[in-house]
């Protein structure tokens, strides 16, 4: 049957916002094809978890309970997932971008054979003509992400293996509730007809999960800043100002590589995507794997002293100059004039 | 302890990190032809952690694999360079317009090849697509476990291997049995340098296509055949038993639909010097519209 499927991650019994999000975009996806959205969650002690799931709008849910199921391993949630798959042959699969997410889907595209687009940044239902076929494929998954580098966008269709996989990173989908009073369908699954003693090779000796303090997406003012920031003293101002505004600190990817600044706090495709109501970006240049993660802020500033870096197109005011005599400026000038 | 056979996966990419203004073109997007070919900065880190282990593990072998057109036997090269033991090159036309289903089944059939071997390393991803995901698809076709974000080995013992991974949000240490495959996180230490005496002992390591070419000195030739070690084996489809329905564009199940260069758009762009009534002006506009203070 034609179907959206969702892999949803369940960590301490909770979903993840990653999985809520990707439910959210696959109940859009399931409304333009006009067919159902179904969940699937493997862990431990998952009584009521479908609560948590139903009201994005999903019609069955396939529960895998089990204690060999959480944490998560590879091999046991692949083999659960690849005779879901099987045998209801979705046409659609989406994952998170997660430590998980990336562990997983891969694998299983392995397994099935068929098609997996990482990273997506735009999920979309059209069309598609096969020249040497002479046939029109109607309602392919659109699966659009920066590729090489940011400098282009990639529109990445698959027709014949299906299913259509994709990877999203968590706050690209916008999350809402379709209908709280929902009802799905749960079905669930025997893991020991499906688990193997041969899937539980790899042991789990120690885990430390923590809790990072670094709340990007929620952050109303972020002042992020790129390779041109110069070294990690440099970012000092940066958290100054940020601090001064009641913001956050970010980076881009260049600033990460180059050890400036922590990985988690990295914006852009391959880092946190945010919508903040103002983004000082220091000394960016503006590749859109660093704008495909920002360019949603209501408003961006854009220190620079290259005029000509991509970041200023995107900007409602730019500062041409040096960022370590614009930044302390901008700290003097908040600190007279703000009340 | 055994001796273990490493093999590591190695990719050359182009170096999408610092885009410099000479491979930007003068509509903003990048010149791909520019921009230089580096060896994959994570598989650099899978190199180090398969030298650490040999280092640990005395008569540990790790042999370099690499897939790509001809300029990819550098990677082969760098690997010598740096300790490698072996080198060996998958290059073939064919294989050409591969997603990443495609490669890691050409990968696959290379390294099933290549047995008995104990571990498969490679980096996390490669910076010209971030996708992570051939080591993953590669361990499936090969039917052995996966140890993803590898950031340390924390003891190897007769049956299995233990690893430390970085999580997004923290750290998990697994044991693997052997034969299994790691991806290596960019976290892990990083690379050795070259060894002098490594370099002039592989400098001249060719592929025999390399050495086909019309201006190649009859001298090198004359080396090789003193020292077949420096032939760098090349392996094609035929090498491989592929099945051409899996390689290349035929066995990518993903297809390029249509790619838009991004051309950014202003709304209405106020451009300010550096100077104190500028930067003022501005903080205090922003103050007044209520966007920060």
């Amino acid at each position: 049957m034609k179907s959206v499927f969702v892999y949803c991650e369940v960590e301490n019994k909770k979903v993840a916002e990653i999985s809520q999000e990707l439910l959210s975009a696959g109940k859009r996806l399931a409304v333009k094809l006009g067919c159902p959205l179904e969940a699937m969650a493997f862990g431990t002690d998952l009584n009521g978890i479908e609560e948590q799931i139903t009201p994005y709008g999903v019609d069955r849910i396939h529960l895998a309970d089990d204690a060999s199921l959480s944490p998560y391993r590879t091999l046991p949630h692949t083999a659960l997932a690849k005779e879901i798959l099987k045998k209801e042959a979705p046409q659609i699969v989406l994952f998170g971008a997660t430590s998980v997410g990336r562990d997983l889907a891969p694998r299983l595209a392995s397994a099935l054979n068929c098609g997996l687009t990482a990273d997506c940044t735009i999920l979309d239902i059209g069309d598609h003509f096969v020249k040497k076929e002479k046939k029109e494929y109607k309602n392919l998954l659109y699966a659009i992400r920066p590729a090489f580098g940011g400098s282009i966008m990639a529109n990445i269709i698959n027709w014949d293996m299906h299913p259509q996989m994709a990877t999203v990173r968590e706050g690209v989908m916008k999350k809402e509730i379709f209908d709280k009073d929902y009802t799905a369908e749960v079905v669930k699954i025997d893991v020991d007809k499906i688990v193997t003693e041969d899937d539980l090779v790899v042991k789990i000796l120690d885990r430390h999960i923590e809790e990072s303090d670094v709340n990007l997406k929620e952050a109303p003012i972020i002042v992020a800043g790129g390779y041109g920031v110069g070294s990690k003293e440099g970012f000092d101002l940066l958290v100054e100002l940020a601090g001064l505004l009641g913001g956050e600190v970010g980076g881009s990817r260049a600033a990460v590589d180059a050890g400036y600044i922590d990985h988690d706090r990295q914006i852009g495709q391959t880092g946190t995507t945010v919508r903040p109501k103002l983004y000082i970006a220091a000394g960016i240049s503006g590749a859109v794997q660093h704008t495909a993660g920002m360019h949603d802020a209501s408003m961006i500033i854009s220190v620079n002293n290259d005029p000509d870096a991509p970041m200023n197109k995107l900007a409602d005011y730019v500062i041409i100059g040096d960022l370590n005599e614009v930044i302390p400026k901008m700290i003097k000038y908040y600190k007279k004039n703000a009340k | 302890m055994r001796p273990l056979k490493i093999i590591v996966m190695a990719k050359q990419v182009p170096d999408t990190r610092n885009v410099g203004t000479d491979a930007m073109k003068p509509d903003g997007t990048v010149n791909r032809g520019k921009l230089p070919a580096i060896f994959n900065p994570d598989d650099l880190h899978a190199l180090e952690l398969a030298l650490n282990i040999k280092d640990r593990v005395p008569g540990t072998t790790v042999t370099i694999l690499t897939m790509g057109p001809q300029r990819a036997a550098d990677i082969v090269r760098e690997g010598y360079y740096r300790g490698a033991d072996d080198g060996i090159m998958i290059s073939d036309r064919r294989f050409g317009g591969a997603d990443t289903l495609a490669t890691s089944y050409t990968i696959a059939q290379a390294i099933k090849k290549m047995a008995p071997y104990d571990l498969i390393l490679g980096g996390r991803q490669a910076i010209d697509g971030d996708t992570a995901q051939v080591g993953p698809q590669s361990a499936d076709k090969l039917k052995i476990p996966q140890v993803t974000y590898v950031e340390e080995i924390v003891e190897i013992n007769e049956d299995e291997i233990i690893a430390k991974r970085r999580l997004e949000k923290g750290v998990e240490t697994v044991s693997s049995p052997f034969p299994c495959l790691m991806t290596v996180h960019g976290s892990s230490p990083e690379c050795r340098s070259r060894i002098a005496k490594k370099v002039m002992q592989y400098k001249y390591a060719r592929t025999n296509t390399e050495l086909g070419s019309k201006n190649t000195d009859v001298a090198l030739l004359d080396l090789h055949k003193k020292r077949p070690y420096l032939t760098i084996p090349e392996w094609g489809v035929e090498d491989i038993d592929a099945d051409p329905d899996k390689i290349g564009l035929a066995g990518s199940p993903t297809k390029v639909k249509s790619v838009e260069s991004i051309v950014l758009t202003a709304n209405e762009t106020k451009i300010l010097s550096d100077s104190d009534a500028d930067v003022e002006g501005m903080i205090k506009e922003l103050i007044e519209n209520h966007t920060i203070g």
